[in-house]
């Protein structure tokens, strides 16, 4: 199947809510462990992560360590971001990896896990990733650009241990998230 | 013409700079290499100016903006530097961040030293519990990069803190 095809129905559960961790905490420093994607256990984290990510404002990615759980799938949904160009919906890959990263270019990056910074970082802006669908552990090759780029390497990156804070490209490049009234 | 050291740090509010900067030119003085940022919600600049002018004559010009107690400011005459000298150079970009406490830049620090790196420029912010330290950094070009790194990562383990060392990129277009 395309990966544009899914739909967190698919999961066959509901989606819980669960709380979104912030760093300093360690899982969000410590790589992920590879996932059984047919497991019961995965398919309901797939649900909550998509449910979590649905009513988090402006979320367009999370992954499972982000909700506190050591394990290597994210869910996606960049459809709605204005510097989108292609989007495949909402999805969620397990155990994936970056097949081939090429064009890359800077762009401003904030996380859900560190609320009170962003910062600039390089990314690939042609991506191609392979990952596992949860559930019927279907390989699938995701080719995509733009924010979906950007959006799947940053949950990549968390699944690998790796805060933006770890990429960004310089002393001058973290900045105070504001918000202005 | 001499290079004069200028800082200015306190209580934040609008108009230091146009203030400050008033001063300089009043002296003809030229405004070099400078920086402000505000760290934890104080105004705070360095900067280099150049003219035949003393550091007492600057702090002079100066002293209104100190005048209500809550900016400090002070001048100092530096020699001319370089900039040169140090070798072939590699450039690297050291991020570090985890649970705030004391030591961390210290210990982080204490091993670039070791290996010969020069910190060309820091940034740390305090957010909450999360501390946060991103430093480039310039290694020697015979250093062992990787070598560096494990040692960081090992030192970052000893604290609770994460520690990344990666290449900086440049584009020279």
């Amino acid at each position: 199947m395309s990966i544009a095809d899914w739909t967190e129905a698919d999961l066959g559960v509901p989606g819980h809510v669960l709380t979104v961790v912030r760093a300093p905490s360690a899982v969000l420093s410590t790589p992920s462990p590879l996932v059984d994607p047919a497991s019961p256990e995965v398919v309901q984290l797939a649900a909550d992560l998509v449910a979590t990510m649905r009513v988090s404002p402006g979320c367009v990615g999370l992954a499972a360590c982000q909700v506190g759980v050591a394990a290597h799938l994210f869910a996606v949904d960049v459809s709605s971001h204005p510097k989108t160009r292609t989007s495949h919906g909402t999805f969620v890959l397990c155990n994936a990896e970056v097949v081939e990263a090429t064009r890359k270019e800077k762009g401003r990056e904030g996380c859900m896990s560190v609320p009170d910074l962003t910062g600039d970082v390089k990314r690939a802006t042609r991506l191609t990733v392979r990952g596992l669908l949860p559930g019927s552990g279907e390989e699938l090759v995701v080719e995509t650009d733009a924010f979906e780029a950007r959006a799947l390497q940053h949950e990549i990156d968390h699944c690998g241990g790796f805060l933006f804070l770890d990429r960004v490209a310089g002393a001058h490049a973290i900045f105070p998230r504001q918000t202005y009234q | 013409m001499s290079l004069i050291a200028v800082t200015v740090i306190g209580h934040d509010r609008p108009g230091i700079i146009a203030d400050a900067t008033a001063g300089l030119a009043a002296l003809g003085l030229n405004l070099e290499d400078s920086t402000m940022t505000l760290l934890r919600g104080h105004f705070a600049m360095m900067l280099i100016c150049s003219g035949d002018r003393s550091p007492s004559e600057v702090e002079g010009a100066l002293a209104p903006l100190a005048a209500d107690g809550r900016l400090q400011v002070s001048a100092r005459a530096v020699p001319e530097e370089d900039g040169s000298g140090h070798g072939s150079l590699r450039p690297y970009v050291l991020t570090v961040h985890g649970g705030d406490r004391p030591g961390i830049v210290s210990a982080v620090t204490g091993v670039l030293a070791a290996a010969g790196g020069n910190i060309t420029d820091l940034t740390t912010r305090l957010t909450g519990d999360l501390y946060v330290a991103i430093a480039e950094v310039d290694l020697p070009a015979d250093a062992d990069a990787d070598d560096v790194a494990v040692r960081l990562r090992a030192a970052g383990e000893e604290l609770g803190v994460g520690v990344t060392l990666r290449p900086q990129e440049t584009d020279v277009l």
